[in-house]
């Protein structure tokens, strides 16, 4: 911050703003004319949008031919998001505390194991995975793909709220368990609230890498039923009887709104990540 | 309530840190556990509040064994060096926090709260967060919750270490009058022979785990039992001569100085011996003269302190009521009150 200000106290900064502008300029123009695509029509061979419609909205309200209700897709990619990021913070936020603080056995090996895991593409896995989804019964389900994406996420979270609770101080667990609280209170009225920046990062990080998520769901859980908004997205283009540029626009912004929405009220959380640590 | 160790032992993996320690303290007594850094002081403290598990000896609040028992039954009071106050809640929730997990209705709880804060003067911050208060109002509010609870020992772990000067002094004697009021049998661990002098009715002084004397304030300065405990209190702090025993008195080898010894050191002709003079014993108004360079000169304001380099090379520090009359670089003669050394052998035994 202050770094930045004293740039614009000695410099003006109209010409910086001016060359950034123009190096960006293409993606906004790109940006601007996926969503006047989505309400207009435009002659072939042309730049210029002659008539307005709502036409390739209309998978808003009525089913497209051989496609599952876009609400129905819009739900199950909620409920898909919400619950891998409650099973990631709820996971990562105990793993994290009993890895930066409890003396289990193998500590080190469970961290190294963890980072591993990390470090592994998922992709690679992705057969071992279906085969198994489908020997238990849970290929196609919501729960399946819910429980792989989790699991393939919980590793980046489990290091990273370990790394936010190591910055909290031992001498207030100290002095909590000494005003007699358990060792669970502890950890639930005083330890966590001090990484509660790291929790919001990290809900933030795994809703969009959830809502984004687009292998596993296409792979695990392709069916009708169950199926994603990104999934949804790729069988737009993937289906060459009906090839609809302009719905498959709409349903991009559709698709992308949510994130923006979510980027623009959070943001400032999504830092944490980078900056670390709670101020307490 | 008294506080016993027991053969008290306590090692991380390999290294030992304190080995069959035994130590008692009266109730209602305040007593200091002082010594340098990493001899202890912490390791025996978190002992008996419960957060280190001893691996030897026993730990009796009263007549009850608390070894085994973990930090949440203990009923102590701690205060660190940190303060350790709970960040995001407000000084009436820290200080109400020990309360509220032993489960007391909201109303009682603020009533205790009031209660306290009168005590320890904080009565009109209990709406802040610990980020907005100076550092002595936040080790007011350490102190209220370590009291709030009625706890029946009261353990301080460097409590002042982070405050400025002037705080410091005032700390000191707030402290010790909350633990007089309250009538609680209190440990302070400091490394600051002046905070434990000062406040404490009994001070146990330790060197790498062991405790060398323990004893009051004034016991251990007129009366230490080894050179380290001599050099660890007193400000300015003692010097030491080096030299033999020779018919009967101190004498520094190749130098004209004597100092008669009492009969009662029982040392052969030749021993090697220490001789511990305070700067208070080594003034104009002594008895056994000795000259020497000054070599280095500082006023307190009331006093000032000299540091006198000897014909043979040994320092002695003087301290005297402000003069103008000496300076760096003088030849002084004044003399040891003979009355003041203390003798130690070799080793660092008192004789
Ligand atoms: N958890 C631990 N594991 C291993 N060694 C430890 C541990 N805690 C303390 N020690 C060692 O025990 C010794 C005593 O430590 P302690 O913290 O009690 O010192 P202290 O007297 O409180 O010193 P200070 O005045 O610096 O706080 C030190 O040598 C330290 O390295
Ligand atoms: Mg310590």
């Amino acid at each position: 911050m202050a770094e930045k200000s004293q740039v614009s106290a000695n410099y003006s900064t109209w010409p910086v703003i001016l060359a950034l502008s123009i190096v960006s300029a293409p993606l906004v123009l790109m940006y601007a004319y996926l969503f006047l695509d989505t309400i207009t029509d435009t002659a072939v061979g042309s730049l210029i949008p002659d008539s307005f419609t709502l036409r390739h909205w209309r998978f808003l309200w009525e089913t497209l031919p051989g496609k599952p209700n876009i609400w129905l897709v819009t739900l199950n990619t909620l409920i898909f998001t919400t619950s891998v990021t409650a099973v990631i913070v709820l996971v990562s936020s105990m793993a994290g505390y009993v890895l930066s603080r409890l003396n289990v056995p193998a500590r080190g090996f469970f961290l190294a194991g963890v980072m591993v895991l990390h470090a592994f593409p998922s992709v690679t896995l992705i057969i071992a995975i279906f085969i198994v989804l489908q020997m238990i019964g849970l290929y196609n389900s919501l729960i399946g793909v819910i429980l792989v994406k989790a699991a393939i996420d919980l590793p980046l979270g489990i290091w990273l709220m370990k790394g936010f609770y190591d910055t909290v101080p031992w001498e207030i667990e100290m002095a909590g368990v000494v005003d007699g609280a358990s060792r669970f209170r502890v950890w639930r009225s005083l330890v966590l609230p001090q990484v509660r920046p790291g929790i919001m990062a990290l809900g933030l990080f795994s809703f969009l890498s959830g809502w984004s998520e687009f292998i596993l769901p296409q792979v695990l859980a392709p069916g009708g039923k169950v199926q994603v908004l990104s999934v949804y997205l790729s069988s737009l283009i993937a289906d060459d009887n009906n090839f609809d540029f302009g719905t498959f626009k709409a349903v991009g912004v559709f698709y992308i709104v949510p994130v923006l929405i979510v980027y623009a009220l959070f943001h400032k959380y999504l830092m944490n990540i980078y900056g670390g640590g709670s101020k307490g | 309530m008294r506080v016993l160790l027991d053969n008290f032992s306590k090692s991380f993996g390999t290294t030992k840190v304190i080995e069959n320690m035994t130590l008692e303290v009266g109730h209602g007594e305040m007593l200091a556990l002082l010594g340098p850094s990493g001899c202890g002081k912490s390791t025996t403290l978190f002992a008996i509040c419960g957060i280190h598990r001893p691996t030897g000896g026993r730990i009796l609040f009263g007549d009850r064994d608390v070894t085994d028992l973990p930090s949440q039954a203990r009923n102590i009071g701690v205060v660190f060096q940190s303060y350790a106050l709970y960040p995001h809640m407000t000084v009436a929730e820290n200080i109400g926090f020990p309360l509220k997990v032993k489960g007391m209705p909201g109303e009682d709880i603020r009533k205790e709260v009031d209660r306290i804060s009168g005590l320890v003067h904080i009565g009109n911050l209990l709406g802040r967060r610990p980020a907005e208060l100076s550092g002595g109002q936040q080790q007011r509010v350490a102190l209220a919750r370590a009291l709030v609870r009625k706890p029946d020992v009261l353990l301080l772990d460097e409590p002042l270490a982070n405050l400025d000067a002037k705080l410091r002094l005032e700390m000191r004697s707030e402290i010790r009058r909350i633990q007089r009021e309250t009538g609680i049998t209190a440990i302070l661990v400091t490394h600051d022979q002046v905070e434990a002098m000062s406040m404490c009715d009994r001070i146990a002084i330790m060197k790498e785990g062991e405790i060398v004397q323990i004893a009051t304030p004034a016991e251990m300065y007129n009366d230490p039992r080894t050179a380290f405990v001599a050099g660890f209190l007193g400000n300015p702090p003692i010097t030491f001569l080096r030299g033999v025993m020779a018919n009967g008195a101190f004498a520094i080898p190749d130098s004209e100085i004597r100092v008669p010894l009492p009969v009662s050191i029982a040392a052969s002709e030749g021993t090697k011996l220490m001789l511990g003079v305070r700067p208070e014993h080594f003034t104009p108004a002594g008895d056994i003269a000795v000259s020497g360079k000054v070599t280095f000169a500082e006023t307190q304001g009331r006093e000032n302190l000299y540091d006198v380099s000897l014909d043979g090379g040994p320092l002695l520090r003087s301290i005297q009521p402000v003069r103008h009359d000496v300076n760096i670089g003088d030849a002084v003669t004044w003399a040891i009150d003979s009355k003041g050394v203390l003798v130690f052998a070799d080793d660092g035994r008192r004789l």
